[in-house]
């Protein structure tokens, strides 16, 4: 027996490099490219107090006055505004950088509310069975049935009115966390479900069961850690959707207010003057969410050919 | 002429770390009409060898070195055009689950008409006349029906029937048959063997029945095969072997089943497990687990030579027989 | 044998389980010549099985693929409830007890599995496989005590204590099973359901585990539940053997009795089929046809349609257990009537 194991007990870094990921993350150039711009974005915008030229948020660093520069290589602009300014005066890349910030907040805030209801629904639903399961799914039915925006919209609107226009941009961030949040919960609940019941069936869950353990601890500690693969690929995916979301209600002016603008409010803002020659107050936001999205999903599909090759995207 | 001529076959697998050796210098004949058990455990290299034996490897699988002579020509070098030509046709192949070998989709009848078809100049008319009349050697019930039906309609001891009823349409010289009963019941393995049986002797066909049981080795084949761990190690008549095994590994193998002890009473035991390829010991890969290993075991390769009525790859084997017949004498004493 | 035989440890009476294929009212409705009926399809996978188990004692099941044998297990194991019948574990009913009544019953009885690249958990470190059931069962041992206890189930099973902080990929599927057993063990039960234990290792593996099994009944005292299709590991480890067909108990006799005289026309040809080394060429009693579904069985003999015996009254009435002057229950009208012929 003692010739069956002769490699030493490696440290866990060492392991996690020589791991079948790491080791497919090196081969694929792809994930590595979007990996880099991804934590280029990521970690720019997060440092957005420390690095940014100037804050988008303080009144007392705009002026009016310096609105609608183009960026620094065109004609008419001014050094000290790199990709120059917006229809407020305020330096783009600035504001770009604390929007992007935003926008990812939101998105892993809203990810993060998606999952934990989806993973709690999917794990009850596929594990216990049943009735429970029937009404679980066709509530993830129903609810697929209207669209994410749709629901949105009609959320946004009411409690836009109902609170009015000063109440809602302060909360904005929470209201949008919680209807991207809540209106994406089956994509979640239906993974995981599916994938607690081919788990269900294998036997170390059984085993457990024989061992007379409960139910909770079979669910969390024993089928969650088997399910999380799958978890994994779509929460890439479901971040991705959860920024475009986001984006796409600031543009309609249900998100983000244009004083404290996510990426989608930018592009909204500088939509109105697009035709008289300021493209680059929409376009240069445009193409940071454009890029962001796509690295973040170029990674969901190396992670999904990694870690399921079966699994269909979500 | 032998119909089949393995001479140092040599299989790698590339895998990410290092190259394995899958195969390592394998070499046999096969006989026309001659059935050849290969036995061995998970890991030993037979499956593959069934593979490489009809150029079947894929990535990360390649062959490295040697020749497989089939009816002359070189499997190794043949194009793929000529593979396409043999396969199926001049050699044929029966896997281990009848339920994932067929597929689902098209009816029993379409698929043996199109390999039928495939390999020979015949209408649809003619191929489905040979189809029913191969079912029927088969021994399937009412043919006529059973290629209107999809394989899922069937039972699985009927499917390996249809399995084999496939691999003998074109009248092939060489059966390649890889745990064609694994999966299967007893009471249905036991008439599956008995038809491959019977098939391989009125027609002539020879046969490579790759297995680890060996009950099932004794019942079907003239000639066996041990591998272990690429390679092999033991080879000669089947009756031989099982009744007077000479490789430690041979004889632990055999020892090793309920059958050999008396009830209650523990079993012989070969201690370990098999290495895995990347693995595999310097000197005799069986070294090890081998109780009568010596120094020469762990350095060198042992060479296969005859002794007593078979081929045999042990340093030790002469130390063995001498010990073997003292034991004997002591018993009788 | 029968004679004032102590109450047994295991007492499975009368159980019975079927499987509806239809759920809901929708599926149950069927068009059947141009009329719309309901019918409900269910496989009876187990039915009418009465068997018992003394302390002490390996009572080995045997039977080929949907024979339900894996059934009884689970059901023994409190996998699945019996749609009909009793299980008795020590004087005492288990099959309709809740979670919380079951649980110290869970110490005394342990099931091994099939496949052990799937009855472990694979994102669990043999130590946290092997210290949860110790430390769910015992929530007042110290951490010493608890390693302590891993530390003896690893050397029992002949695993070395210095893996336990790997993971089962990193284990073959002999030591994988050794470490499925070691679990089974941690919580010191009397009893083990034991499901194909060895079918999925090799050979040179199968005995390994099979001593190991033997050595763990002999110095703990287990009695084994032992289900297989493998005859020769029954006649080798079992002190008695159940046949089953299609659900329903052929034959129950001591294993030397069944080996040596076989009696059911089905446990002859079973025992016939298995390939001996000292064989050259398949012999074994043919039977005809398949093992039919077990989806709504016909009423009588459920082997009746294989059997060479079978007459009129087999496809009528189903055959009662009767008792043999050597012992053995056989359920068969042809060995009632003596009619059996030495077939093949």
């Amino acid at each position: 027996m003692s010739s069956y194991i002769e490699t030493p007990n490696q440290s866990r870094l060492n392991r996690i490099w020589q791991s079948h990921m790491a080791y497919s993350f090196r081969r694929n150039p792809v994930a590595v490219v979007s990996m880099a711009v991804f934590l280029f974005i990521a970690v720019t915008s997060f440092l957005a107090p420390l690095i940014a030229p100037y804050n988008p948020y303080d009144p007392a660093q705009i002026d009016i006055m310096n609105s609608e520069y183009p960026p620094a290589w065109a004609e008419g602009a001014l050094p000290e505004f790199l990709l120059g300014t917006d229809d407020q005066g305020r330096d783009l890349l600035s504001t770009i950088l604390y929007g992007t910030r935003l926008s990812i907040i939101i998105g892993l805030c809203a990810v993060g509310l998606q999952a934990f209801l989806g993973i709690s629904i999917g794990l009850l639903a596929g594990y216990i069975g049943g009735r429970l399961d029937s009404l679980l799914m066709r509530l993830a039915d129903i609810q697929l049935s209207f669209s994410t925006l749709m629901v949105a919209i009609i959320f946004l609107a009411v409690t836009q009115a109902l609170f009015g226009s000063e109440t809602f941009n302060r909360y904005a961030i929470f209201f949008l966390v919680a209807v991207i949040g809540v209106a994406e919960w089956p994509q979640y609940a239906r993974t995981v479900r599916a994938t607690v019941l081919a788990e269900k069936k294998k036997e170390y869950v059984d085993s457990a069961r024989v061992l007379g353990f409960g139910p909770m601890r079979i669910m969390v500690r024993h089928i969650l850690p088997n399910s999380l693969s799958p978890i994994f690929v779509i929460s890439t995916v479901q971040v991705a959707n959860a920024i475009i979301s986001e984006a796409s209600l600031s543009f309609l002016g249900l998100g983000m207010p244009p004083s404290q603008p996510s990426l989608g409010s930018l592009i909204s803002s500088g939509f109105d003057y697009i035709f008289s020659g300021s493209w680059w107050i929409t376009v240069i936001p445009g193409i940071v969410l454009v890029v962001l999205v796509l690295v973040i999903n170029l990674l969901g599909d190396w992670m999904r050919d990694v870690l399921n090759p079966k699994l269909y995207k979500g | 002429m032998s119909l089949l001529s393995v001479r140092d076959l040599t299989v790698k697998f590339a895998m990410r770390e290092q190259t394995v050796t899958a195969l390592n210098g394998i070499s046999f004949d096969l006989a026309k009409g001659e059935r050849l058990g290969i036995v061995g455990e998970s890991g030993a290299g037979k499956s593959i060898t069934g593979f490489a034996l009809m150029n079947l490897l894929s990535r990360p699988g390649y062959i490295d070195s040697g020749e497989i002579l089939f009816e002359g020509d070189d499997v190794v070098q043949m194009k793929p055009r000529a593979l396409q030509d043999m396969r199926g046709n001049r050699m044929a192949m029966i896997f281990q689950d009848p339920m994932v070998t067929l597929n689902p989709v098209l009816t029993i009848g379409e698929q043996m008409v199109e390999t039928l078809r495939a390999h020979r100049q015949l209408s649809r008319e003619e191929a489905r006349q040979i189809a029913i009349l191969k079912l029927r050697e088969v021994y399937i019930p009412s043919p006529e029906e059973r290629l209107e039906q999809y394989p899922h309609e069937l039972s699985g001891g009927m499917r390996q029937r249809i399995i084999i009823a496939i691999a003998l349409l074109l009248d092939p010289q060489l059966i390649i048959a890889d745990e064609p009963t694994t999966a299967l019941d007893v009471t249905i393995q036991a008439d599956i063997m008995e038809l491959m049986l019977e098939l391989c002797q009125s027609n002539q066909v020879s046969l490579i029945l790759i297995t680890h049981d060996l009950g099932v080795v004794s019942q079907m084949t003239e000639r066996t095969m041990v591998m272990y761990a690429g390679r092999i190690i033991e080879t000669g008549s089947t009756r031989a072997i099982i009744n007077d095994p000479q490789h430690p590994y041979t004889q632990g193998l055999i020892n090793a089943l309920p059958q050999q002890t008396k009830p209650g009473q523990r079993l012989k035991q070969i201690q370990g497990t098999m290495p895995a390829l990347g693995r595999i010991p310097a000197g005799c890969p069986f070294n090890p687990r081998c109780e009568y290993a010596t120094a020469t075991c762990r350095s060198q390769i042992p060479p296969m030579s005859q002794f007593a009525q078979v081929q045999v790859a042990c340093h030790e084997v002469q130390r063995l027989q001498f010990e073997a017949e003292a034991n004997r004498k002591e018993e009788l004493a | 044998m029968s004679t004032a035989l102590p109450r047994p440890l295991l007492d499975i009476r009368n159980l019975e389980k079927r499987f509806d294929l239809d759920h809901g009212l929708l599926e149950t409705v069927k068009l059947r010549g141009g009329k719309l009926t309901r019918e409900m399809r269910s496989v009876h996978a187990v039915n009418n099985v009465s068997l018992s188990a003394q302390k002490g004692e390996a009572l080995c099941v045997v039977g080929e693929s949907g024979c339900g044998k894996s059934t009884v297990a689970r059901l023994v194991a409190g996998l699945l409830e019996p749609t009909h019948g009793e299980i008795h574990y020590d004087g005492s009913r288990i099959d309709n007890l809740s979670r919380g009544a079951m649980a110290p019953l869970r110490k005394k009885i342990q099931m091994i599995f099939q496949n052990p690249y799937a009855s472990l958990n694979p994102r669990m470190t043999i130590q946290q496989t092997l210290e949860e059931p110790v430390r769910f069962h015992n929530p007042g041992y110290s951490k010493g005590e608890m390693q302590d206890r891993v530390v003896e189930v690893m050397r029992s099973v002949g695993v070395d204590p210095a893996w336990s902080k790997r993971y089962p990929h990193e284990f073959s599927g002999g030591q994988r099973q050794r470490i499925a057993i070691a679990r089974a063990l941690t919580v010191d039960p009397e009893f083990i359901i034991a499901d194909e234990p060895i079918s999925a290792l090799d050979v040179s593996i199968q005995a390994q585990v099979l001593n190991l099994m033997l050595e763990a009944k002999e110095s703990r005292g287990l009695t084994y539940l032992f289900i297989t299709h493998d005859l020769s590991v029954v006649e080798h480890f079992g002190t008695r053997v159940a046949v089953l067909y299609l659900g329903s108990v052929c034959e129950v006799a001591e294993t030397r009795t069944l080996f040596e005289n076989p009696k059911h026309p089905y446990t002859r040809a079973l025992l016939s089929a298995v390939p001996q080394l000292k064989d050259d060429r398949p012999n074994h009693i043919r039977l005809k046809g398949e093992i039919p579904t077990p989806i709504n069985l016909p009423p009588g003999c459920p082997f009746q349609s294989r059997c060479p015996m079978a007459n009129a009254r087999c496809s009528e009435e189903k055959p009662m257990a009767q008792k043999q002057p050597d012992g053995s229950l056989v359920s068969c009208h042809a060995v009632e009537e003596d009619r059996i012929t030495e077939i093949a």
